[in-house]
């Protein structure tokens, strides 16, 4: 299709990375502004930065929410692989479409929902909220999401490299740990990285399930921008936005990467 | 094919008063650097079926969809029916074409998929129907009219293909190797289908093929092409009977090549000295060679003897061992190993029992052809 | 069955079980009680310890009231009705801003796409909330958007685009706008050049083979985006109450409130409930989508 590539296109794409762009650009430019009124531009200055770091409140909300993320994405990884290989490989048992429905309807529940009832469940059984409700929401909610990146992964590749390895001798858990996983491993290694940044993203669920003592960084966040715009939240802003920019190319990079040293290695074997 | 029916031979290409329908002119096609098409001069004439031979990448689909409009020449002219076609773009063109990968709309029954270059022309309405009808009856798609592309099958698809093209009856069909995706029992019953098509409805047909087979099959004439040149443009029988170079000669069928240097006996007859302790090979050439000059002898393994004895009056005579025997059914090749180590391939029709076959492996044999067996060539 | 493979199910099987749909039940059967000032604000609770004849009695004081009152009170219809309005304009907004992106990403040379993909996924990654913040200082009053128009001379007084519909239509398109743009890609990028070498062999313009192939062939694509955009946005909670204002009505933000608010679970519940009720005919139009692109396919 590329030869038809016109100044339509041209322009199209233009105005439409624009458009995703100028937003966070602005917001990261004038979290170094002077003033304290964020649409005037007074001068360059990283006072905010240093009002930030002294913001005792928003520091023990950021670690909340990693210590939240690490755990939930971690749980939601393990419990989401299990998921989607019982979803591919499982083959047929009791409950089996309830189980396709548990994993895909998260998915589509409004987030107010998924919040409301897991915080009616926690109150039912007496659980305390903190950071265990917190977990356990996130990582209900994530290994949801996990499980549809690595059963795609799964359903793709070829089901008999697994049947070769268990005619070589292994036990299917033999022939899953050595043969299965190293191949699902990308996908499992990018769900773990969905499921953290859902966690960290997610303010509804965390509201609903959090306690006064496990305020995390997106309520910190919404109360305090609720009040209207603030140069200190620009500040947040710009920090996460980078950790998350540089996160993702290099991720793509190192993808890249390895693409484009695997076809040189194919071609290179043709030859 | 044409000039197996009618009384004259069809062979517009031999007559000086006929007209051909497409010309290129020192066409050229470059992509940067990289010359696709290299001044290529060529005459297609109608109701022929002319078919564009070569391995990958040798120019022959530039060619092709230059023809189609969708590339322009970087230089020299292309005519149809005597009228520069560059400015025509490829939706005004009286020129349509067959995809390689059949190209069906997925969103379009087989009907509508035939009947979208109708709507799109100057058609009435009223004589679509019928003009499609027409066009599903002779590719025998009558019964899947109302059927998706996903739900026919693979020939049927290619057939649907055929017809869609065919419907709005260019003066030129296109067939981007419009069997490659068939298996091969169905490739050749297409392939008669095709000719039977093209007799039928007396359109120019180009195709493109790399199945060196396929062109011999269907063509009328055939190019071979290399590099982004025509080599050799001639009939099928011409092609492989007389090929004009070792590259035409190694690309269709089997051939053995032999390298020597010719000593001229006169009345066009040669010895072609080739190797240390081997009688020279004797050849008919029509072309003057002088003495001592590089030639390469080609022989083809059909046109090569194997008896047991010497045979008294063969023009040409080696010996040697059998290596190896495929049988083909039809037809064995044996393998034979020579004294200084080359070997020749030697093919014989089995219309006996395989029980009374005479040689096998490791049996002395004789090789013995004829001196007009082979063709001697200088390229 | 061996106990591995047992365990394989069971772990996730019981977890799902217990977070998704145990409270799922509970949002239920909340919505079927009263309201009570108490810990916790409803009544009948469930006590087991009273044995089958407080089961029975349990039962017996469910009723539907909550969702008469939700029928009766304007706030409810209205809430919905606009949720409604708010999600259908702002997925079409989407379509319309996303289709020419992946138009154009579609066409791009193939050295270009692989960054072209990471510049629509990257927003993605990045915080939601930051994202629809970002518009608060663009369109308040004194923000960007106005002070860039004054400033070219379009307008001479600010306009007033913070805390109205318009603004909420401007966040859901900005926040899901990779969602419409990655499923449409695909599906042109899937498409066959050939076949539109095809339409114009067979005698359309670029314009009528635009409209007669490229169109049809992207529809599953456009329709997935649809859903994506359309099924979150019915229930979104963030964009109406950070740009929409007090005057945009949005059922999430009801269900928000009457929950924190007004502290009135049964209501809320059952405002929940009608919610997934008024998203269960998307969300199935859209598996029938997929199973037929799939069908497609093969």
């Amino acid at each position: 299709m590329n030869r038809r590539f016109s100044w339509f296109n041209a322009t199209s794409l233009t105005l439409g990375f624009a458009f995703l762009y100028i937003p966070i650009v602005i917001l990261v430019i004038y979290s170094f502004n002077e003033s304290k009124l964020v649409t005037v531009w007074a001068g360059f200055s990283t006072k905010w930065y240093g009002e930030l770091i002294k913001n005792e409140a928003f520091l023990d909300a950021a670690k909340v929410t990693i210590q939240v993320a690490i755990l939930s994405s971690t749980f939601a990884t393990v419990l989401g692989t299990m998921a989607a290989y019982v979803m591919v490989r499982g083959g047929r048992f009791m409950g089996r479409t309830l189980f396709t429905g548990m994993i895909y309807a998260p998915l589509v529940m409004p987030e107010v929902i998924t919040g409301l009832s897991l915080l009616l469940l926690f109150i039912s059984i007496g659980l305390d909220r903190g950071v265990t409700t917190i977990v356990l929401a996130h990582t209900t909610f994530s290994l949801c999401y996990v499980s549809v990146v690595v059963s795609s992964r799964l359903v793709s590749f070829d089901r008999s490299i697994e049947e070769a390895a268990l005619d070589l001798g292994c036990t299917p858990f033999d022939a899953f740990r050595s043969v299965t996983l190293p191949i699902i491993a990308p996908a499992v290694i990018s769900g773990w990285l969905l499921a953290f940044t859902l966690s960290l993203d997610d303010l509804v669920i965390a509201s609903f399930t959090s306690g006064p003592s496990s305020t995390t960084l997106p309520i910190k966040i919404f109360s305090a921008v609720r009040l209207g715009v603030s140069p200190e939240i620009n500040a947040l802003s710009t920090i996460m936005i980078s950790i998350v920019t540089v996160g993702v190319i290099t991720a793509s990079l190192i993808s890249k990467r390895s693409i484009t040293r695997r076809r040189d290695e194919e071609q290179k074997a043709d030859q | 094919m044409a000039q197996q029916k009618s009384e004259t031979v069809f062979a517009p290409w031999d007559d000086p008063d006929q007209k051909p329908i497409i010309q290129f002119k020192s066409v050229t096609k470059r992509f940067g650097s990289f010359t696709a098409i290299d001044n290529i001069d060529l005459d297609i004439f109608e109701r022929e079926f002319f078919a564009l031979l070569g391995p990958s990448g040798c120019g022959k689909t530039t060619l092709m969809r230059m023809l189609a409009g969708f590339e322009t020449p970087t230089e020299g002219t292309i005519l149809l029916e005597g009228k520069d076609i560059a400015k025509v773009p490829p939706n005004k063109r009286a020129v349509n074409m067959m995809f390689q990968s059949y190209a069906l709309f997925p969103h379009l029954t087989v009907y509508d998929n035939i009947a979208f270059g109708l709507k799109r022309s100057d058609m009435p309405k009223s004589e679509i129907a019928g003009r499609v009808e027409e066009m599903l009856t002779l590719v025998k798609l009558n019964k899947f009219a109302a059927r998706k592309p996903h739900q026919i099958s693979g020939g049927q698809r290619q057939r649907v293909a055929l017809a869609r093209s065919l419907a709005k009856a260019p003066k030129l069909l296109l067939l981007d190797e419009p069997l490659g995706a068939l298996d091969k029992k169905l490739r050749q019953e297409t392939q008669f289908e095709l000719m039977d098509i093209q007799e039928k409805t007396g359109t120019t047909f180009v195709i493109v093929t790399h199945d060196q087979e396929e062109a011999m099959t269907v063509a009328s004439r055939v190019a071979v092409m290399d590099e982004g040149k025509l080599v050799q443009v001639a009939t099928p029988a011409q092609i492989y009977e007389t090929p004009n170079s070792v590259y035409v000669a190694d690309f269709i069928g089997e051939v053995k090549i032999i390298e020597g240097t010719a000593t001229p006996l006169g009345d066009d007859r040669y010895e072609i000295q080739w190797a240390e302790g081997q009688p020279a090979i004797r050849a008919a050439c029509s072309t003057p060679l002088t003495a001592g000059s590089r030639v390469f002898y080609a022989i083809r393994p059909e046109k090569v003897a194997i008896t047991a004895e010497r045979p008294k009056d063969a023009a040409n005579a080696v010996k040697g061992r059998i290596l190896d025997i495929a049988y083909l059914g039809n037809i064995s090749t044996y393998h034979v190993e020579l004294p200084d180590g080359q070997s020749i391939k030697a093919q014989t029709a089995n219309n006996r029992r395989l029980a009374r076959r005479s040689f096998t492996w490791e049996d002395t044999v004789w090789l013995s052809w004829t001196d007009t067996a082979g063709v001697v060539l200088t390229s | 069955m061996n106990i591995r493979r047992l365990f394989l199910i069971a772990v996730p099987y019981l977890w799902l079980g217990a977070l998704f749909l145990v409270p799922f039940i509970i949002v239920l059967k909340i919505s079927l009680s009263d309201a009570a000032i108490s810990i916790p604000p409803y009544t009948p609770t469930l006590d087991f310890s009273g044995g089958w004849e407080a089961l029975k009695q349990f039962f017996s004081k469910l009723d539907i009231e909550n969702y008469v009152f939700l029928t009766e009170d304007d706030l409810y219809w209205k809430a919905y009705a606009s949720s409604l309005k708010i999600a259908i304009i702002s997925t079409l907004a989407t379509l319309v801003v996303g289709f020419p992106i992946a138009y154009g990403m579609a066409r791009a040379s193939d050295e270009w796409r692989p960054t072209l993909m990471m510049l629509v996924i990257l927003p993605f990654w990045t915080s939601f909330l930051i994202r629809v913040y970002a518009w608060i200082g663009i369109l308040s009053t004194e923000g960007f958007l106005n002070q860039f128009l004054m400033w070219i001379g379009v307008i001479n007084e600010p306009l007033s685009i913070m805390n109205t519909e318009l603004a909420v239509y401007i966040g859901i398109v900005y926040t899901y706008l990779p969602f419409m743009v990655l499923p449409i890609y695909s599906t042109l990028e899937k498409m066959d050049a050939s076949l539109l070498e095809a339409a114009e062999d067979l005698g359309c313009t670029r314009t009528s083979s635009f409209w007669l192939v490229t169109i049809p062939l992207s529809r599953p694509g456009m329709i997935a985006g649809c859903f994506l955009v359309f099924i979150p946005a019915l229930g979104e909670f963030v964009i109406p109450s950070l740009l929409g204002g007090s005057q945009t009505l949005m059922i999430g933000k009801v269900l928000w409130e009457e929950f924190f608010n007004n502290r009135d679970w049964p209501v809320a519940s059952s405002v929940a409930v009608i919610l997934l009720l008024l998203l269960v005919i998307p969300i199935i139009l859209f598996q029938r989508n997929e199973e037929k692109n799939k069908e497609l396919e093969l």
